[in-house]
């Protein structure tokens, strides 16, 4: 299936099967692999990506129902105020162990304060409890949430 | 590093050398690494770790495996210290798997500290020392008299200094000087060991790049994904591919007969297609038939009637005997008995196993996400029959290794692909419920512990039957019971032994390996045996622990000096023990909800208290964790070392109360993803204080020595919130 993408900004053809799901699209397809895969049931949140500002899990969307929906990666997060903001408090942190689950990290943040700006501590808990960290950086993930919604960094 | 000598030290390594002369240790490396000696008017190389760049930058190569546990950051730091650079100045480049040029490469037991702590500040004053001796040529002056600050060579008596990079042709030219010859600095003018660094990969973790063994990207490649028996082990009988074959897309299906590690050799079916997803969708309508060959017996059920049996029966062998325990048993005050017991678990790295490979003209090239390198190499030639020197090994970036990538099979499963289409790469990415098949599991166990108390409440005698895996009689990899197990190496009268038991799932080390089940178990039931004394935890240890001693391990039969088990130092554990207590404003009493767990393993001392209430749900909650640890007389680094403690927490409270359990029936692993294997979220996690005791030895890691005693200490709160002895993990209400 011939279909235009809306990834990043830039619109990009694929022409893939419809029920290919987009993590594999834009991992294989169109070169981003900042999403990450993990389990393939949207357990862990590693693959996470924003449509349309929501968080998604990728590796469960299929590529038809992406349809016009804006895709934001973590390649591309940065180009949003918040999405800069959430970048720069995890590298000022230092927030990634692994790294692994990061990228699904910082899209589900973005989604997060896109929506709550100033999130209270088990708003943070709640928004953040799909994305599993094996490493254990949770502590780091909430004060970079919080350091970049302006709150004191704990 | 060998399998033997690693599952020898992974426990706790030590280094007599290293400990016998005060840190410096006796490992060979060449660092002139003559064929990285060269210099471009870009960039002169003066050893294989030091690179200076005309931009008057240096590039430090880190020869180990990066899983999250720092070392990009910490072994180049050590480098850049003796060199004197500003850490602003330092490029980080990822070594391949390359033991002549580089020594030791891999991530395991917490070793890349104490085993590099010397070499790699040594490594920076060697280069050091060539710029300083090209400088002394240049201005005919006494390398006596120069020094170094900052990327610079200064001598004070002319006023003359120039930065490195224009000393670096020259340096390359200078030889390699002896290591003996070597001034290193002063720890008091340290100034890169001890700060906070940040990983030299977070900016572009942060930015989405590829760094990851799963991120590789070549071109041409196709994709390989894996189908293997449900029974681990069970070969392969019969296969019906067409309908896998017709899927567009699909290149090929082959079989893969008895590939793998030596002791976890599968028979698989490879789909190698355009696309990983077509490749995975394809396993779907792979049709196999396999025999069991008798596998499908095995089973928890099976597994703790057989501990039972052995229970009422002596140990299939001794491990280690003092005084007499029987007597002192008959003729204690008080006898105290308990089982312990805890499942097998999987290591769920969030990256998947994975490996490319490359084939073409007869060499072969791979990418793999390994934390021994090395060994996957030769593993690779032996499998393939290809001389090593005919493969290279590629060291990616790791997501999560908590042990499971010291085993290589998947670089043997791709390589095998690759051979199979010369010139094409081939990526292979198992699938979740394949990773959970595969993987080498802790193993479980089973402990009858008896422990004899005096009529003062004094502990006199220890007795421990573990039923543990292996075969053959031997424990698997961290399936052991070592001879110098706490308490029987400070109590008069002590008696060890174990029975081994068959399985058909392949063990493998998890993060702490032994000391993560033992840590539990015997520190279980010495809180037991606290409170039939009356007292707490903590107190029976500091009793226990008395004054300060140095007390020596059992030697292991066939194991080399430098890997032999490190004596037990009661000062430093004492140490420990007491900081916790102090940082967790803990009296003598026992407080409900209040646990405490010690555990010495990695060269590591580490004391934890937990405390825990029962949330609204009834579910257990941790509320609160305090750590105090010694490793050593320095931190490298600050930052990360924070961070690998608090990870250590978490990973244990998953062994307690997440319900980590890989569940085995008819053979078969019962877990295949995240939502039946559950561990540890952001939700559940308390406020950590951390508080570490320097004392004069040499440092060590901390990948793993914090670990066993956060699930000693969290199981002992819960037996407390409870008044119900946590004797199985995972905690079930």
């Amino acid at each position: 299936m011939k279909t235009v993408l809306k990834v990043n900004g830039q619109s990009r053809e694929v022409d893939v099967p419809a029920d290919k799901p987009l993590l594999w699209v834009l991992r294989e397809d169109l070169g981003y692999v900042g999403p990450k895969f993990g389990c393939g049931q949207g357990l862990c949140g590693a693959c996470t990506v924003l449509m349309d500002g929501q968080a998604i899990r990728a590796c469960l969307t299929t590529l038809d129902t992406v349809g016009a929906a804006a895709i934001t990666t973590i390649e591309g997060v940065a180009a949003s105020p918040v999405g800069k903001k959430v970048s720069d408090a995890w590298i000022d942190i230092d927030v990634p162990q692994c790294g692994y689950c990061q990228a699904g990290q910082i899209m589900s943040a973005v989604a997060l304060l896109e929506s709550n700006p100033a999130p209270k501590d088990d708003e943070i808990d709640a928004a953040m409890a799909g994305n599993l960290c094996r490493c254990g950086t949770y502590h780091r993930i909430r004060d970079a949430i919080r350091q970049a919604s302006g709150g004191a960094n704990v | 590093m060998s399998d033997q000598a690693l599952l020898a030290g992974t426990r706790r390594f030590a280094l007599k050398a290293m400990l016998a002369t005060g840190g410096v240790l006796a490992f060979n490396i060449e660092f002139a690494a003559a064929q990285g000696k060269r210099a471009t008017a870009a960039a002169s190389k003066l050893t294989a770790y030091v690179q200076l760049n005309a931009d008057n930058s240096v590039t430090i190569t880190s020869k180990n495996p990066e899983i999250g546990q720092g070392v990009k950051a910490m072994l180049p730091m050590l480098i850049a210290e003796e060199l004197d650079v500003a850490w602003s100045a330092v490029r980080v480049e990822q070594a391949v798997a390359d033991q002549a040029k580089f020594g030791e490469q891999f991530a395991g037991g917490s070793m890349s500290t104490p085993m590099n702590w010397m070499p790699m500040r040594q490594a920076g004053a060697t280069a050091r020392a060539m710029i300083v001796a090209a400088a002394a040529k240049q201005w005919s002056a006494p390398v006596a008299e120069l020094t170094t600050a900052n990327g610079e060579v200064i001598h004070a008596a002319t006023g003359r200094r120039a930065p490195y990079v224009a000393l670096a042709q020259a340096a390359a030219k200078e030889a390699v000087p002896a290591v003996e010859t070597l001034t290193l600095k002063d720890p008091a003018k340290f100034a890169i060991i001890g700060r906070p660094v940040r990983g030299p990969d977070t900016p572009a973790i942060v930015a989405g790049k590829p760094l990851f063994g799963i991120d590789t990207q070549l071109p041409g490649m196709v994709h390989a994904a894996l189908v293997t028996a449900p029974v681990r082990g069970a070969l392969l009988r019969s296969h019906d591919a067409a309908k896998a074959l017709a899927l567009p897309g699909v290149r090929k299906v082959l079989v893969l007969r008895q590939l793998g590690e030596a002791d976890g050799l599968v028979d698989a079916l490879a789909v190698v297609a355009d696309s990983w997803w077509t490749a995975n969708e394809a396993r779907k309508v792979l049709v196999a038939e396999w025999d069991n060959g008798g596998r499908e017996q095995h089973s928890d059920a099976a597994f703790a009637a057989a501990a039972k049996a052995a229970f009422a029966g002596k140990p299939a062998a001794a491990v280690a005997a003092k005084g007499d325990a029987n007597a002192a048993l008959k003729g204690a005050a008080k006898v105290v008995k308990a089982q312990y017991t805890y499942p097998f678990i999987a290591h769920a790295t969030l990256e998947p196993q994975n490996c490319t490979a490359l084939f073409k003209d007869g060499k072969l090239e791979i990418w793999a996400p390994s934390q021994m390198p090395d060994e996957g190499l030769k593993l690779v030639a032996k499998a393939l029959g290809l001389e090593t020197s005919a493969i290279t090994v590629n060291l990616t970036r790791i997501g999560g290794g908590f042990g499971r990538r010291l085993q290589n099979d998947y670089m043997v499963f791709a390589a095998t692909i690759a051979r199979d289409m010369p010139g094409i790469p081939v990526k292979l990415i198992y699938d979740r419920d394949e990773d959970f098949k595969l993987d080498f599991f802790r193993a479980g166990g089973f402990h009858q512990f008896e422990a004899g108390l005096d009529a003062a409440g004094k502990l006199v005698a220890f007795r421990d039957h573990l039923v543990t895996f292996g075969a053959g009689g031997q424990p698997g990899r961290g399936a052991e019971l070592p001879a110098d197990l706490f308490p029987a190496n400070v109590v008069a009268n002590a008696d060890l032994g174990m029975t081994v038991l068959e399985s058909n799932l392949p063990l493998g080390w998890l993060r702490a390996p032994a000391s993560n089940t033992l840590a539990f178990a015997t520190q279980g039931f010495l809180d037991e045996v606290a409170s039939a004394s009356g007292k707490t935890l903590p107190a029976l240890m500091l009793e226990l622990l008395g004054d300060a001693r140095i007390v020596a391990a059992a030697k292991l039969p066939g194991v080399p000096d430098a890997f032999q088990p490190p004596p037990f130092d009661t000062g430093r554990a004492a140490g420990v023990v007491r900081e916790v207590l102090k940082i967790a404003k803990w009296g003598d009493k026992p407080l409900k909800g209040r646990g405490f767990g010690f555990y010495f393993s990695h060269l590591g001392y580490f004391a934890v208290v937990a405390d825990c209430t029962a949330g609204a749900d009834g579910a257990v909650r941790v509320t609160k964790i305090w750590v105090a640890g010694d490793i050593g007389s320095t931190i490298i680094n600050p930052l990360n070392a924070e961070q690998q403690i608090r990870g250590a927490m978490i990973d244990g409270m998953g062994h307690v109360i997440s319900g980590l359990k890989v569940p085995i029936t008819g053979g078969q692993v019962q877990v295949a993803n995240y939502d039946t294997y559950t561990l540890p979220r952001i939700d559940v996690v308390p406020p950590i204080e951390i508080s570490m005791v320097k004392t004069d030895n040499p440092p060590t890691g901390l990948g793993e020595p914090a670990m066993p005693p956060a699930i000693a200490a969290i199981a002992n709160a819960i037996s407390s919130l409870t008044g119900k002895r946590v004797r199985s993990l995972p905690y079930e209400a």
